[in-house]
């Protein structure tokens, strides 16, 4: 199958959740396996609980600019139900391929009553019926049972592995996790990178 | 990155000087040279403002060493004082300022633009599109700057700054050695006699000017003779040729990508400008290009003839505000009169049914844990208690989100950096006038080194009448954590003498008490104690570690839940004081109990909450 040329990937989540390391994680391997990669990345204000977003190009061909077209989105990897379901409304396609972690982050709103939350059932459908391939995973539950919800993040980037909707294997995933990470944290880490690929693995959505 | 593709740029040309105060989007060009110079080879600072920043990076220059200096669009305010005689001055090794610019204001309170700053002072002025150029700028613009002595801009905007690509890596050059200051006359290094200065400045430019026609920054991308000529630069080349290519109108649209912004390479934009006849100008923040290129044809109109533009003076680009591809294909659908479905209208609306209702915005705010926090709820509550209108006049860093919820919207007055102890000490002057109101100024400990000491030495001198409220959370950390003069580490790691911000204020000879914020009770009577001192000068001082550095250096505190039992829910008559009013994200409501709950993942355990609940409801226990 031919690979779409740029592939266009966000990564959105709440600030706070560690999507500019996994964005930067995806980013250097891709870059090592010989792609063009451009990341745009929300930094200093926005990061203090507000909606965060990265945008991967990638291309063999060329460097791309930092922002997609609204639209234009390949793959959504989602780190907080409803950020992905303000993604998916503004960059999505009938097309896209959409992964995501159903543990919410209230918004004020929703904790002061002002607005209802959608439950998991809600989100599941919604995430359907905007993409062509979708999977919904309790990964802050993973990263808990795990040990510590700082490790949501690795489990949903083995989940976008897994998925195979990017050119991208984990063997390649886990070198750049073992170049970029302190030892000590090494091995968690790779167990949670492994425990968010077999959650995906079996369904994949092909490059 | 695109600030480390400038760092690196510094690198391959051999920097030996690199100084800043932090600056979103600034801040990584410094903090990546920062990390290289912990090898001894280099030296960086983090400097206590802009100005001294620029200075210290003059005086690099001054003995023969490369230098480089960054700051964020406001930082360039701070140090223009200096700049606005440097540029007459004039440099001996190469000098380098890069500007970076937060269009849209991301993570600013303003969104100028640096540009018209080079064309005010007289200086050259580079503008990178791509990661590579950035990097490649940054190296030329040392041979630049050396070239014609004078310092040299690479103004950015964050979607260079902070977005990433590959780059190609040069041979990085070892730093001069034989640094020396030796003036060759007696006015080399002074900005007397100005006019003599000022029309040397000007042939510097001129020489820029010639150097700039033949810059590999510059090309061309279109037909022969293109229908609309798009002229643009910086981030906005990107989006341009996305545009271009997503309405398929490259057959009859020519880009222009200029680089080097000023002085413009007239000979090379004319030769452009003369091959069509509708000019579309795509730039962020200030029509800067747009009338530069007008002023261009203005005096060459006998040979270019009548051109139509486009752009922000037309109303086809935004006057305000950052563009991105989508906003560049609307203003070149409208100059063309074509038009192109991006989104499937169906797939649009759909998804606006499925979404719509629960993607209201996120807004930002303290974080779980956050001292600022707990500091403005005994502000807010000692306001009230004082009964005399008083008010707080507030400064730039985490705690300006004092101006929303999560800070109680208690600032009430936001400028540029230590104006909040500058706006009080006239508020407390006021008195004559039949002021009554009491003022409190905050600000935080790197912006009291910035630019607050000399406004609160006025207070003192003048016998102004406020209370200055320091919320030292031992960090600039909005911008990333950056150390400064109080925290005891240099830039490059080193241990540093601390320079106390107590005696500091203690030396002025005024009231000065100091207050852990977690402690709400001790604060809130600290702070009225202080706020009814009334006549002069007092200080309280609110120290707490951010609690991100918190959470990366020590354990939490407290394990804290919510008692279902104790907590009344909807029928207690605190409204939902703690999700409400407080609005830690640390505490969610739960629907199916009708109480409070602890969000585990986000929690600090810094245990404030337990002290605000009116039902005694949130109960911590020591982890």
């Amino acid at each position: 199958m031919k690979e779409k040329d740029p592939l266009n990937v966000i990564v959105t989540g709440v600030g706070g959740q560690g999507n500019v390391l996994i964005s930067q994680l995806i980013g250097k391997a891709l870059v090592k396996g010989g792609y063009h990669v451009t990341i745009g990345e929300t930094y200093g204000a926005s990061q203090r609980g507000g909606a965060v977003m990265s945008h991967l190009r990638v291309s063999r061909q060329e460097q791309y600019g930092p922002f997609i077209p609204e639209g234009q989105a390949d793959v959504i990897l989602g780190l907080e139900p409803v950020e992905t379901m303000r993604v998916l409304a503004q960059y999505g396609h009938p097309g896209v391929v959409v992964i995501a972690n159903s543990r919410p982050v209230y918004t004020v709103a929703v904790t002061t009553g002002l607005a209802a939350y959608p439950g998991t059932e809600e989100v599941a459908r919604t995430l359907e019926e905007l993409s062509s391939t979708s999977w919904l995973i309790n990964a802050t539950e993973i990263a808990l049972e795990m040990g510590a919800s700082i490790l949501t993040n690795i489990v949903m980037a083995g989940a976008l592995v897994g998925s195979q909707a990017l050119p991208l294997g984990a063997e390649a995933f886990e070198a750049e996790l073992r170049e970029s990470l302190p030892s000590d944290r090494l091995d968690l880490n790779v167990k949670a990178f492994r425990r968010g690929l077999e959650e995906t693995k079996e369904r994949g959505a092909g490059p | 990155m695109g600030n480390e593709a400038i760092a690196r740029g510094a690198l391959e040309a051999g920097v030996g000087f690199a100084a800043a105060y932090p600056g979103t989007p600034s801040s990584e060009v410094i903090g990546t040279l920062a990390e290289v110079a912990r090898d001894g080879e280099i030296y960086a600072e983090w400097s206590v403002n802009e100005k001294v920043a620029m200075e210290t990076a003059a005086a690099a220059s001054f003995a023969g060493v490369r230098a480089i200096v960054a700051m964020k669009q406001n930082g360039l305010n701070v140090a223009s004082d200096f700049l606005m005689t440097l540029n007459l001055t004039g440099t001996k090794a190469g000098l380098v300022l890069a500007a970076c610019d937060d269009p849209s204001a991301l993570s600013s309170t303003n969104e100028q633009d640096s540009r018209p700053f080079a064309k005010w002072a007289d200086l050259p002025l580079l503008e990178p599109a791509t990661f590579q150029e950035a990097k490649d700028m940054t190296r030329w613009a040392f041979e630049l700057s050396e070239e014609i002595k004078n310092v040299c801009l690479v103004r950015t905007v964050t979607r260079v700054s902070h977005a990433r690509g590959d780059v190609r890596l040069g041979e990085r050059m070892p730093p001069s050695k034989a640094a020396r200051f030796a003036p060759t006359s007696p006015v080399e290094f002074a900005s007397i006699p100005a006019p003599l200065k000022h029309h040397l400045m000007r042939q510097k430019l001129d020489k820029a000017r010639e150097m700039y026609e033949s810059s590999p920054f510059n090309w061309y991308v279109g037909p022969e003779r293109p229908g609309l000529l798009l002229v643009t630069s910086g981030a906005c080349w990107f989006y341009s040729l996305e545009a271009v290519k997503a309405l398929g109108v490259g057959d009859s649209v020519g880009i222009l990508k200029l680089g080097t912004t000023w002085p413009l390479p007239e000979k090379l934009v004319q030769e452009h400008l003369a091959r069509t006849e509708r000019v579309l100008v795509v730039e962020e923040v200030a029509p800067f290009l747009e009338g530069n290129l007008k002023e261009l044809v203005g005096e060459n109109v006998a040979a270019l003839g009548p051109l139509t533009f486009y752009g922000k003076r037309s109303g086809h680009v935004p006057d305000s505000g950052e563009l991105n591809p989508d906003a560049v294909i609307r203003a070149l659908s409208s100059v063309l009169g074509v038009e192109k479905a991006r989104v499937a209208p169906e797939y649009a609306q759909k998804a606006q049914e499925l979404t719509g209702a629960h993607t209201h915005m996120r807004a930002i705010g303290f974080c779980a844990g956050c001292p600022h926090r707990a500091t403005f709820w005994s502000l807010k509550n000692v306001l009230k208690l004082d009964g005399r209108e008083g008010f707080v006049t507030g400064d730039i860093g985490c705690y300006t989100m004092a101006l929303g919820p999560t800070g109680f919207f208690q600032l009430k007055t936001v400028q540029a950096m230590g104006s909040g102890v500058g706006l009080a000490c006239g508020f407390g002057k006021l008195g004559q006038t039949g002021f009554e109101q009491p003022a409190v100024a905050v600000c935080g400990d790197s912006t009291f080194f910035h630019a607050a000491i000399p406004a609160l030495i006025n207070g003192v001198y003048n016998r102004s009448n406020f209370t200055l409220l320091i919320l030292d959370n031992q960090a600039t950390a909005m911008t990333g954590f950056q150390p400064h003069p109080g925290t005891g580490m240099t830039a490059m790691g080193e241990a540093a003498p601390v320079v106390d911000i107590e005696g500091v204020c203690r030396s002025l000879g005024i009231r000065v008490e100091v207050t852990d914020p977690f402690d709400l009770e001790g604060t809130t009577q600290k702070l009225l104690d202080l706020m009814r001192d009334d006549g002069a000068v007092r200080v309280l001082i609110s120290k707490r570690t951010c609690a991100l550095v918190r959470a990366r250096e020590e354990k939490a505190a407290y394990k804290v839940h919510v008692d279902t039992e104790k907590c009344l829910g909807d029928n207690c008559g605190c409204a939902r004081l703690c999700t409400r009013v407080f609005q830690c994200p640390g505490i969610i409501w739960d629907t199916e109990t009708g109480t409070a709950k602890i969000d585990e993942v986000i929690c600090s355990g810094c245990g404030v909450c337990a002290d605000i609940c009116p039902a005694s409801a949130i109960i911590r226990e020591a982890a």
